[in-house]
């Protein structure tokens, strides 16, 4: 307890992973997608998460963003212990704390911008009034004010990926994964995607963790982590961009 | 939370409203069909019970052959004299009414109508709960020399008379002529449809010599009981008396029969009653059928919807959250087919008592059970999908295209 608290106190890690290991199937056919992952994020950091395909990256966002848990090993968040949380905990803790935006950008179809970004307040239980308020707010934080009773058919690809960033900003996380926020999206739009990422970290402290295998979007990035056969190979800090 | 779930339930409901009434329809049939059975079984045994009371309580009918129909002719008719037994050694009947019956043609000026004319006493009309509308019974003159006057009901007073008072004029039965002394209160229809007020009374005699021409057979006697009479007992006198009388050895079978009207009521009415559960099972089948195509859409919605599910699963959705979600839509659609299925029922109740002359009683009961009971059908059938959409895993329903 002491010895806990004493390096909770030393390097204030958000996020720690001790030898996560993370299998699929069982006997002969089990596949080892992460083999003893060590990671620790602070709070306030935006962590690229690079490496080819099958190298457990994706695993390791799941496990991050709490929608799956470890084979063995321990995932501490907020000094929570999340390996020994059930399903249901789990999601109270993404409830709570996580904000996810994907590369399929993933709304509600024939859904208004506006459902879609209230979507995580409802859960919330937020009374009606201030789920508008907060979702337009949302809204205009990542540039579509006016935009609030389009569904996702009639908005853009980089539009759509916005309404999915307010979805996720809207009940002001503590962490925000995203999955490839590019990976649909043209070189204009992407780098549009990036800055509002860059200034969400910024600006309100958000951590982002962010998986992507394309260099110059990693590049935004204050510190990147490779992965490799389910094993981080390196991870180095970046210098920061001139704002 | 709950009230979110209902407004997203809805939502989903108004997206996709074709396939929705769709889904809906077997339970909107059945809930309809359970309904309208039930509330016409009802009014048919309230019909029944009523039309039975109509003809009089505590009556029982004494007929010659021992069954219905074509039996009857080779069996002996009753006397006048049976009916005078009857009335002085079984002190348990309070009245006893020997009867002819004839069909005759009636004429009136211009107008033509051919009725059943029945030969009587006064005591008929009373054991057959007929009240005069105007006019007198028979005299004792009348009933004794069998002079010919009738007292005609009100289906013969329209055919004849339209709306004019008849009492005093005079009718020409057959070939003779007759006048008018009295008017009956219209009864309606009876038990088998026949219209009871097409009826034409004359005192037992006049009948008997100038319609039949048999001074001293009758078709059939009435009797009315006693109010505390034990019906049982009184037949087994009556059927003692008439063995008795006519002359039946110990071995031969009985060649007259005595119905009691009230046991025939009961019996009519419990087939009714059957009848009724039998045809509310057969439909509450059809809503079961509802059920399971209800199923079925909740089934295909879930995987439809995988992606939206992971979704909001990601986004801190509990299992129960998204049961109750789906839950929520399965009651919701078969809530609404209640609805339809209600209203549907009181149209088509409304529609068949006009055209079948059955009474039309609401019945709140069935309309609540059947709309509880459809509901019901939405949480039992649609609790298998919402917790297929429930247990998802999170990562696999966001994969899935």
């Amino acid at each position: 307890m002491s010895q806990d608290a004493a390096r909770k106190g030393k390097d204030d890690a958000l996020i720690e992973f001790r030898k996560v290991v993370k299998t699929y199937g069982q006997g002969q056919t089990a596949f080892q997608a992460l083999c003893g992952v060590d990671l620790r994020i602070a709070s306030g950091e935006f962590l690229a998460i690079m490496g080819p395909s099958g190298s457990g990256k994706s695993t390791a966002m799941n496990i991050l963003g709490c929608l799956d848990a470890p084979t063995s090993g321990a995932y501490r968040f907020h000094g929570v212990h999340v390996e020994q949380l059930d399903r249901n905990q789990r999601a109270l803790l993404r409830r709570h704390y996580l904000g996810f935006v994907f590369q399929g950008f993933n709304l509600l179809s024939r859904t208004s911008a506006q459902e879609n970004v209230e979507l995580p307040l409802l859960y919330r239980g937020e009374p009606l009034a201030q789920r508008h308020a907060a979702a337009r707010q949302a809204l205009a934080r990542v540039g579509l004010s006016g935009w609030e009773t389009h569904t996702s058919a009639e908005l853009s690809g980089g539009q759509q990926q916005r309404v999915a960033i307010a979805r996720a900003i809207v009940t002001h996380p503590q962490v925000l994964l995203a999955d490839e926020p590019t990976g649909n999206l043209d070189s204009t739009r992407s780098h549009e995607i990036m800055e509002l990422l860059v200034t969400l970290n910024r600006e309100r402290g958000i951590t982002i963790l962010m998986v992507t295998h394309e260099a110059d979007m990693a590049a935004y990035a204050r510190r990147i982590v490779h992965f490799v056969d389910g094993a981080v190979e390196s991870d180095a800090a970046q210098p920061e961009r001139g704002a | 939370m709950f009230l979110n779930a209902i407004l997203l339930a809805l939502r989903e409901i108004r997206r996709n409203l074709m396939r929705s009434f769709l889904t809906i329809l077997g339970i909107v049939i059945g809930v309809a069909a359970v309904i309208t059975m039930v509330t016409l079984g009802n009014g048919a045994t309230r019909m029944m019970g009523e039309q039975i009371s109509s003809l009089g309580s505590n009556l029982l009918i004494l007929r010659p052959g021992q069954r219905m129909g074509a039996a009857a002719f080779g069996s002996a008719a009753f006397r006048v004299s049976d009916a005078d037994a009857l009335q002085m050694q079984v002190l348990a009947l309070r009245a006893v009414a020997p009867m002819v019956s004839h069909s005759a043609p009636l004429v009136v000026g211009n107008e033509n109508w051919s009725s059943s004319v029945t030969g009587s006493t006064n005591d008929y009309l009373m054991v057959g709960n007929w009240q005069l509308a105007s006019g007198r019974l028979f005299s004792a003159e009348e009933q004794q020399s069998g002079r010919a006057v009738c007292i005609i009901g009100e289906t013969v007073r329209n055919k004849l008379f339209g709306h004019q008072n008849p009492v005093g004029a005079q009718i020409r039965v057959k070939n003779f002529s007759c006048p008018v002394v009295g008017l009956l209160v219209a009864k309606g229809q009876g038990a088998m449809g026949m219209d009871q007020d097409d009826t034409v009374f004359m005192p037992l005699k006049a009948v008997q010599r100038r319609l039949i021409g048999k001074p001293q057979d009758i078709n059939f006697i009435m009797l009315s009981m006693r109010d505390n009479a034990d019906s049982t007992q009184v037949m087994a006198q009556i059927r003692r008396l008439m063995r008795e009388r006519r002359k039946l050895a110990e071995s031969e079978d009985d060649d007259f029969t005595i119905m009691d009207t009230r046991q025939i009521a009961e019996t009519l009415s419990g087939t009714i009653g059957t009848m009724t559960m039998l045809l509310g099972a057969v439909a509450a089948v059809s809503l079961l059928v509802g059920g399971i195509g209800i199923m079925n859409i909740m089934l295909v919605s879930v995987t439809e919807r995988t992606r939206e599910i992971g979704i909001r699963l990601a986004i801190g959705a509990m299992e129960n959250e998204v049961l109750l979600q789906f839950l929520i839509e399965a009651v919701a659609l078969s809530a609404f087919g209640g609805l339809i299925g209600i209203a549907l029922a009181f149209v088509s109740c409304l529609i068949l008592s006009a055209v079948t002359q059955i009474p039309f009683d609401f019945d709140p009961g069935i309309n609540l059970v059947s709309f509880v009971f459809s509901a019901a059908i939405g949480v039992l059938f649609g609790y298998m999908p919402a917790r297929r959409a429930a247990r998802l895993d999170p990562i696999e329903a966001l994969r899935h295209e």
